[in-house]
């Protein structure tokens, strides 16, 4: 019936899967492709190594670390810029749009002097003997940086069309604030909570930029897997380095269908719930 | 009279909460947020303003500038174009795959910037898929401008559809479907009723594709060569004299590119403030 | 809509800037460190060959680390002459047909028109007190150099510390080996290119030493500060020697052979020789190190040929994936 009456599937759709097959599947075959040149024993070799899978764990650890740190901050910081009013709030809400708009080298470098040693906040915290640049620390903190807009920006639409009247009915029938917010909101929540953390997640996972100025890159340690890949690649290891994108592509897929797949159970559940 | 007396705790208690949530937002968003931000615009004005105006109208970073506005010109309407298009056909349409397009569209998310641009090395790069062929019709892709757009344009697809999937999703189509059924033809539906529904969202997506366009740096790295006056773009700029021990010079250039990062949020604060409860009404993400 | 004749007017003004301009450009393609010294060479070398041949010449630079700069020729960045941190990365750029493989003879002395080797930078007064190698992995000593898988001038060092070990009485592989992990070991930091850790050590204050190249210590201690660091140069190091060469493949093409060849051959010129030794490389000629001598201390080097052979075969021992510096290098 649909089909119809509106005009344009078979140029939007052609359009958008000619556009999206040159710009990013064709290239991404030529990626699996050039990959596929190291062999099964060699993708094992590299799977196998002690520092690749350091690498990976960085990557991925950090980044689901990252992500649930920002999934916690905000969420405060959406609720806090969404339900009260202070002074300066709209600057402080522009604010959380930075690091999207920021260059990652640039903030890198400013994270950098801000947080070495003889930084302003470097120097503070290395008096508690805590150490954030040149340490995985500093990772973290990079990779929070990046992926801190996605949560708060998926968040406050929806906590600004939240039903009020759900909270109030909680309340009047005897809940605690606290009580309201765990059983009532949180749940409320959750699926777009889910989609912010998935794609804090899949940014931190890649990011390059701002992680190298401040990781300290030391193998097994501070060695983000990105820089892995420039590694292989500066030793005209295009295809040990290809094979590692596919692998971090692959993997961030993975951990992108499954917080789909819990983001559809938490809309499941929240509805029966009602 | 009781209601009363137990009302007042209950309120100073809420007090305390929510100004320790907001000093605890504030105290965040300030310390993790602003003093970055305050960082690149100290160091850049670390030596005086001539120093910083010198700087800035030196030749490479002049070259840089118009590098990385054509780039971002090239790259944001092409983006822009493809969102409409994609939004439309997965939100008006039924047809199988239509969640495989959508996770395609997210793919270059999870990416890492880095295979981003190095994706482009192996179709177009001299040893790459089309590189022979490319370089006997003497055509120039990687280590050129159309290798930072496409690179750029790879990084930044899913902006505008991601802005707007949701919203026509939650809009449905009936309007779209009444104009057609009214007689409107295809743009007639599409100018009068689909892009006014959607014009904040698109604008809130062009502007953080505008954004990440002209701020990417792994991406553009790879691709670049980093030809001094002729294929580095800002955010290359920067690294460039940070490398050269030229401080106040890489931060100059750096706060251009933070300034246009406040810019792009001082001009969706003023949309969001000006057209308020018509943003909020058709909110992305709102279901 | 308003985008369009903006648009328009930055592809006019790119198109003229591009063809409109009708002299010849040459692109060199460089490591990191030779930034400011390829300005002034460049510059030097457009005036000399206007005077004498009356076109304009443009030199284009290209800076970067040593490996990436050569993959990049490789993928096709079309460098008319590469001038690098160390001969493989030449090699490799050979290995793939854009010129041949017999390069290094092509020119006088390696093709290497100056050398440099690597010392030690301390801070002000030397606290730690580091005088030679072995000063370097005491306890507690921090050591910033940058990843020899990225960096050229990190593979002089890697190769200046093994040989140190190996020319010790009573020295050996097995000594070297040891000597070199434990080395490697004092490292908080691993930047990408030699600026990269330039900058971690002087900026921002980390380590006690940075091991780097002279000149880029010497520069850095010039540009940095003359208060805030002492050069101090060990028994014994290396004598790097980094080459350069035409990219025969993209100057045929592009017709600028005859200009690029005389670029280089500037390089020893005498006038070329005092602008590097200016900018604290160690020149060839004999008459211009006389010129410079109080600024270069006197070192005990040896070469890479005297200890490894070519670094055909230094890449495959040491720096190849799972050689020798993948089996001890930090995180082992």
């Amino acid at each position: 019936m649909r089909r119809h009456v509106l005009p344009g599937f078979g140029i939007s759709l052609g359009y958008a899967l000619t556009y999206l097959g040159l710009i990013v599947l064709l290239p991404l075959a030529a990626l699996a492709w050039k990959a596929s040149g190291i062999g099964v024993a060699g993708l094992l070799h590299l799977l196998s190594s002690p520092r690749t899978l350091a690498a990976l764990r960085l990557s991925f650890g950090g980044a689901l670390l990252a992500a649930a740190v920002n999934a916690v901050i905000g969420l405060l910081v959406a609720w806090v810029l969404v339900r009260y009013r202070f002074p300066g709030r709209r600057l402080f809400d522009a604010l959380v749009d930075l690091p999207f708009a920021l260059p990652t080298a640039v903030a890198g470098i400013a994270l950098t002097t801000l947080y070495a040693p003889n930084g302003w906040l470097g120097g503070w915290l290395a008096t508690w003997s805590i150490k954030v640049a040149y340490a995985p620390l500093g990772v973290l903190l990079a990779m929070v940086f990046v992926g801190f807009p996605f949560v708060v920006r998926t968040l406050q639409p929806v906590l600004e069309s939240l039903d009020r009247d759900v909270e109030d009915a909680a309340e009047s029938l005897g809940a605690r604030r606290w009580q309201t917010f765990v059983r009532v909101i949180l749940p409320m929540l959750a699926p777009t909570l889910l989609t912010g953390f998935a794609l804090a997640l899949a940014r931190a996972v890649g990011e390059y930029g701002s992680v190298i100025f401040i990781a300290g890159n030391i193998p097994m340690r501070s060695e983000i897997a990105p820089l892995l890949i420039v590694q292989k690649l500066e030793q005209f290891d295009y295809a040990g380095a290809a094979a590692l994108g596919v692998v971090m592509l692959l993997f961030s897929f993975v951990l992108l269908v499954v917080v789909a797949l819990l983001q559809r159970w938490s809309v499941r559940w929240t509805e029966s719930g009602r | 009279m009781s209601a009363l007396v137990s009302a007042r705790p209950v309120a100073w208690s809420r007090r305390l909460v929510r100004g320790a949530l907001v000093l605890l937002a504030v105290g965040f968003l300030a310390l993790f947020l602003l003093l970055p931000l305050a960082t690149v615009f100290v160091e850049a004005f670390r030596q005086g303003a001539a120093i910083y105006l010198t700087s800035i109208r030196q030749h490479e970073s002049l070259a840089a500038i118009r590098l990385t506005l054509l780039v971002a010109a090239i790259a944001v309407p092409l983006n822009l174009v493809f969102g409409v298009m994609a939004a439309w056909a997965i939100t008006r349409f039924d047809f199988r795959g239509k969640a495989l397009l959508g996770a395609f569209i997210d793919l270059p998310f999870s990416v890492s910037p880095v295979i981003s641009g190095l994706v482009y090395v192996l179709l177009f790069g001299a040893q790459g898929w089309f590189g022979p062929w490319l370089d006997a019709h003497g055509v120039r892709i990687i280590f050129a401008v159309p290798g930072l757009v496409l690179a750029t344009i790879f990084i930044t697809l899913p902006f505008v559809a991601r802005e707007l999937i949701p919203l026509m999703q939650s809009q449905g189509s009936e309007e779209e479907e009444a104009a057609r059924v009214l007689g409107a033809s295809g743009w007639q539906m599409f100018f009068r009723v689909t892009l006014p529904n959607i014009r904040w969202a698109l604008l809130y997506g062009v502007l953080l594709c505008n954004a990440r366009a002209m701020g990417e740096f792994g991406a553009v790295s790879v691709v670049s060569g980093h030809i001094r006056g002729l294929t580095t773009t800002m955010p290359l700029e920067v690294e460039m004299r940070y490398n050269e021990y030229d401080f106040a010079g890489a931060f100059a250039v750096a706060s251009l590119l933070a300034l246009l990062a406040l810019m792009t949020m001082a001009l969706k604060t003023l949309l969001e403030w000006r057209y308020g409860n018509e943003i909020a009404a058709h909110a992305p993400g709102g279901h | 809509m308003k985008k369009l004749p903006v648009l328009l007017a930055l592809v006019a003004t790119l198109v003229t800037a591009t063809t409109a301009a009708r002299d010849v450009t040459v692109l060199n393609v460089s490591y990191d460190p030779t930034r400011e010294l390829y300005r002034d060479v460049n510059a030097a070398f457009a005036a000399q060959w206007k005077a004498r041949h009356g076109d304009n010449v443009t030199i284009q630079m290209s800076h970067g680390g040593s490996g990436k700069q050569a993959r990049s020729v490789v993928d096709g960045l079309s460098a008319d002459v590469v001038t690098l941190a160390l001969a493989w990365d030449i090699d490799a750029i050979a290995d793939h047909g854009l010129l041949a493989k017999d390069w290094q003879q092509r020119l006088p002395q390696n093709s290497s028109p100056y050398t440099s080797t690597i010392v030690f930078l301390v801070r002000k007064g030397n606290p730690k007190g580091i005088k030679d190698w072995p000063d370097l992995i005491k306890p507690g000593v921090q050591v910033i150099t940058p990843n020899p898988k990225t960096s050229g001038g990190a593979r002089w060092t890697f190769l200046a510390a093994w040989g140190y070990a190996l020319k010790q009485p009573g020295g050996n592989e097995a000594k070297a080996r040891a000597f070199t992990q434990e080395l490697f070991k004092h490292m908080p930091v691993l930047d990408a290119g030699a600026r990269g850790a330039t900058n971690t050590f002087a900026q921002r204050g980390v380590g006690d030493v940075l091991l780097a190249w002279e000149n880029e210590a010497l520069l850095a201690r010039q540009e940095l500060g003359k208060d805030a660091f002492e050069v101090v140069v060990p028994s014994v190091t290396i004598l790097a020697e980094p080459p350069v060469a035409v990219v025969d493949g993209n100057a045929d093409k592009h017709g600028t052979r005859a200009i690029a060849e005389a670029y280089l051959k500037f390089l020893y010129s005498p006038q070329g020789q005092a602008i590097e030794a200016g900018h604290f490389y160690r020149p060839r000629s004999p008459d211009v190190a006389q010129q410079f001598a109080a600024q270069f201390p006197r070192v005990n080097t040896f070469t890479i040929k005297d200890v490894f052979g070519t670094w055909r075969q230094v890449q495959a021992k040491f720096f190849a994936d799972g050689a020798i510096f993948d089996q001890i290098g930090p995180g082992n």
